[in-house]
């Protein structure tokens, strides 16, 4: 019979092991998931004030410090796997990942690295979410900056998070809130429990309280009940997700990132050089992220750089999860996959686009190998942004090419999470920050996926938890 | 109060039984309208060649559009002829709702229910409180019944599940939320001004009902609870935490057509895992292989539920469920087979709107 991995939901830090559950095969060992219902979820949740006291015995410097430790644990230590006293290897863990989500070892330990980093920068995450302010902010709620006293209050006794399996790094998102003494309450993707759950114990090891920590995965029914039952909470999801939640202002919704690569005019002859930097922004991470380029907009030479880049894009092909240089991740649902596949087939009938990829890919788009089912690297030419395939993204290394004036590029991509517009062009660049439809900007010759920790990701956490109040008043006696 | 038939016993009343229906349902005497109708063009005589309740296959599986399309009065027994009836519905979130008429059936289904949990589990001559669905539900005359039969009286607090499906399907989750709020307003100010000791409600509204209040307490001795699926980690947090493992606890499966399959009671082993029993003979739940109704399922296999009902007041043969269970062999309260695990058919691979109330 083969050995059982359980990883329990956390009710305030306390493990349950649910009678409901989900099972994966890891080879050797069964992995199951207790997974909540809804009424024990919302039951847990009427007593998270009591954690937000929990968190308030500790100063915000010691929980940074708790912080950055777990950042070393996170990354190098054995944790526990589940509920018994199995320990759980960074090397574990990246194998498990692959196995559950398809994700290569290697695209495994750069998630890895991400969330070190995220954990380890702390301070810098802090310093850019709340511009500066110094962290005993997150104690008193009250800070004297520059003869200006200010003062913030959270909003919120919780921050629920309806989490992604695509992609692990995400996780960094909420680590944030912890130190700003905000309990999280988290419902891992079906395919990746174990990234949260691996920092959760992390961040318990490294000195956290672990009331601090709820872990459910659970039904839909259970991720609605998270989502409204947390004064604060983050969702990812696609565009139906974006909509159903859209009325609910305490609900952000990280949709589809429709993130793009810009070139300028005045960089536009020297196209060839950046060729990396775009390959990159589309390709990084398999292409699963909301930050990965999903169209690349150019002012002139389309068709060079579009087979250009196809043959670079072409050249990625399926690897086995453990090869060094695997990029592609297979699919955890091959059914995902052929649909996906499908629908690409399906939107390429309609005249005014084409598939610069299919002549140099080996094999059609979507290939069984190694025991997984792969989508190969797309690049799709389009006639004009009208077309159905011009401003959309999939979960592999994905993107669209469109030829359109400099002058008409921030007005026609329409919503995007990521742009990177590589100009020099000053006036353009004040255009594009002056825009209302770019989440962030990196202006240069950057990929989408740069990470600057002092500079927000999607939203600012803090702002989101945390609200100005107007002080006024006889402070001396009080402050 | 358990069945003292053995096995073979319990078959032999059913075929005996299936016999007196059938020739009940289709003597012009005694029969209704529609089946009588149905008898002339159907080519073979149920009369003739049903024996045992194992013929009932010669059937085909029952349409319950019938329900909708039909006048109830084609569905009154001669037998019944001249006695104003109840007209009970389910479905109709949007349309036409399916209709079953009856008269004394939901007594005699109440009673039985009644008699099978003996004196202490619902305290006898105590007062009961309805929270759910009401409206043109059997259910709702039904509970009144059953707290009347055991001495009580009975509050109610209305939900309306075909409003709440309509709200969940325009995407009006918040207002949703709100109603069911209302709901458990209504249901927490009862039992704080008035002396309640048991309950009936679905579970869903069992335990937002529990986040507002310690049922324990207040009062409340037994629950009733039926409507929706309940898995075994349901069942044990509803023992364990909803009900904090002090409140007597009878699950129950049923609707309209049926009448209500008992659970039986559970043991350690069972693991929280629910084994419902119909009201044999006058309901007859069997597993069948959803690809091939004519079979049933082996035990401990998963299938769709098949509902045969029989009574003289209503007659439906071999009815699809929208419902799937584990095969369950008989057991000392019931000699007949169960049905586990019950939940809506197919519900691995379809999204249902289920437990929403």
């Amino acid at each position: 019979m083969k050995d059982t991995l359980h990883i329990p939901s956390l009710r305030l830090g306390q493990p349950y092991r649910s009678l409901d559950t989900l099972k994966f095969s890891l080879g050797e060992q069964t992995l199951e998931v207790s997974v909540a219902n809804s009424g024990l979820i919302r039951r847990d949740l009427q007593h998270l004030s009591r954690v937000v006291e929990r968190l308030h015995e500790y100063p915000c410097e010691t929980l940074v410090g708790y912080c950055e430790k777990a950042a070393e644990l996170f990354l190098h230590g054995d944790l526990p796997w589940g509920d018994g006293d199995r320990l759980q290897s960074p090397a574990d863990y990246v194998a498990a990942l692959s196995q559950l989500t398809g994700l290569p070892h290697t695209l495994g330990r750069l998630n890895m690295g991400k969330v070190h980093a995220a954990m380890s920068n702390i301070r810098a995450v802090l310093t850019g979410l709340t511009r500066g302010l110094p962290l005993e902010l997150f104690d008193r709620g009250f800070v004297r900056r520059d003869g200006l006293d200010v003062n913030f209050f959270p909003q919120t006794n919780s921050l629920g998070v309806l989490l992604p399996s695509n992609s692990p790094g995400v996780n960094s998102l909420w680590l944030p809130a912890l130190v700003m003494k905000v309990p999280v309450v988290l419902k891992p993707g079906r395919e990746d429990p174990l990234t949260p759950f691996r920092i959760i114990q992390a961040m318990i090891a490294a000195g956290f309280p672990r009331e601090a920590f709820s872990f459910y995965s659970t039904t839909h029914d259970g991720g609605d009940t998270l989502l409204f039952g947390t004064g604060r909470a983050i969702a990812f999801g696609n565009d139906t997700t974006l909509k159903k939640y859209e009325p609910y202002r305490h609900i952000q919704v990280h949709g589809s990132g429709r993130s793009k690569v810009l070139i300028g005019d005045d960089f536009i002859d020297d196209w060839a050089r950046h060729l990396d930097v775009v390959v990159q922004s589309i390709a990084a991470n398999g292409g699963r992220s909301c930050i990965n380029a999903s169209s690349l907009l150019v002012s002139r030479h389309r068709d060079a750089i579009g087979d250009a880049l196809a043959r670079r894009l072409a050249a990625i092909e399926p690897l086995p999860r453990t090869h060094p240089d695997a990029l592609l991740c297979g699919f955890a649902n091959p059914a995902m996959a052929r649909g996906i596949d499908e629908r690409i087939e399906e939107l390429l009938r309609v005249p005014g686009a084409q598939d610069l990829t299919a002549r140099y890919r080996q094999g059609p788009r979507l290939v069984e190998r190694y025991g997984q089912t792969f989508l190969q690297p797309t690049l799709i030419a389009c006639d004009d942004l009208e077309h159905p395939l011009a401003n959309t993204e999939f979960m592999f290394p994905f993107a669209s090419l469109l030829q359109v004036p400099q002058p008409r590029m921030i007005g026609t991509i329409g919503d995007s999470l990521v742009v990177s517009a590589f100009t020099n062009d000053r006036a353009w660049g004040d255009q594009l920050m002056m825009s209302t439809n770019i989440e962030r900007l990196n202006l240069g010759p950057y990929p989408t996926t740069r990470v600057q920790w002092e500079q927000p990701h999607e939203g600012n956490l803090f702002e989101f938890l945390y609200r100005r109040r107007a002080l006024q008043g006889d402070l001396a006696a009080v402050v | 109060m358990s069945s003292t038939l053995t096995v073979p016993a319990a078959q032999a009343a059913l075929d005996a039984w299936t016999r007196e229906m059938v020739a009940w349902h289709f003597s012009p005497a005694t029969g209704c309208d529609y089946w009588l109708s149905w008898a002339k063009t159907a080519g073979w005589d149920p009369v003739k060649e049903i024996t045992c309740f194992a013929d009932m296959a010669k059937f085909e599986a029952f349409d319950d559009e019938v329900l909708r399309k039909e006048q109830p009065e084609r569905f009154v027994p001669k037998a019944y002829a001249g006695r104003p009836y109840n007209i009970f519905e389910t479905g109709g979130t949007t349309g036409m709702p399916k209709q079953r008429i009856g008269w004394d059936d939901y007594k005699v289904d109440y009673e039985e229910f009644s008699d099978h949990y003996g004196p202490d589990f619902f305290p006898k001559g105590t007062n009961w409180l309805m929270v759910g669905p009401t409206g043109p539900r059997r259910l709702r005359l039904a509970i009144e019944h059953l707290a009347n039969h055991r001495g009580g009286s009975c509050y109610f607090v209305d939900l309306d599940p075909r409003w709440v499906k309509r709200l969940i399907g325009m995407g009006e989750i918040a207002m949703a939320r709100k109603y069911q709020e209302h709901v458990i307003d209504q249901a927490a100010t009862i039992i704080r001004h008035r002396n309640i000791t048991c309950m009936f409600t679905t579970p869903r509204l069992l335990e937002n009902l529990a986040e507002r209040m310690s049922l324990v307490k207040a009062g409340i001795k037994a629950v009733f609870a039926g409507g929706t699926t309940m898995t075994p980690q349901y069942v044990r947090f509803v023992v364990e935490e909803v009900l904090e493992g002090k409140i007597n606890f009878a699950p129950t499966y049923g609707n309209t057509l049926m009448g209500l399959a008992i659970s039986r009671k559970l043991k350690p082993e069972d693991n929280y895992s629910l084994t419902y029993y119909s009201p044999q003979p006058r309901a007859v739940l069997r597993i069948v292989n959803p690809d091939k109704p004519s079979e049933l399922m082996p035990y401990g296999a998963y299938g769709r539920v098949e509902l045969t009902t029989m009574t003289r007041e209503f007659f439906v043969p071999r009815f699809l469920e929208r419902d799937e269970a584990i095969r369950r062999p008989p057991c000392d309260e019931f000699p007949w087979d169960g049905v586990g695990d019950v939940r809506p058919f197919q519900s691995l691979t379809k999204t249902i709107i289920e437990g929403v109330y």
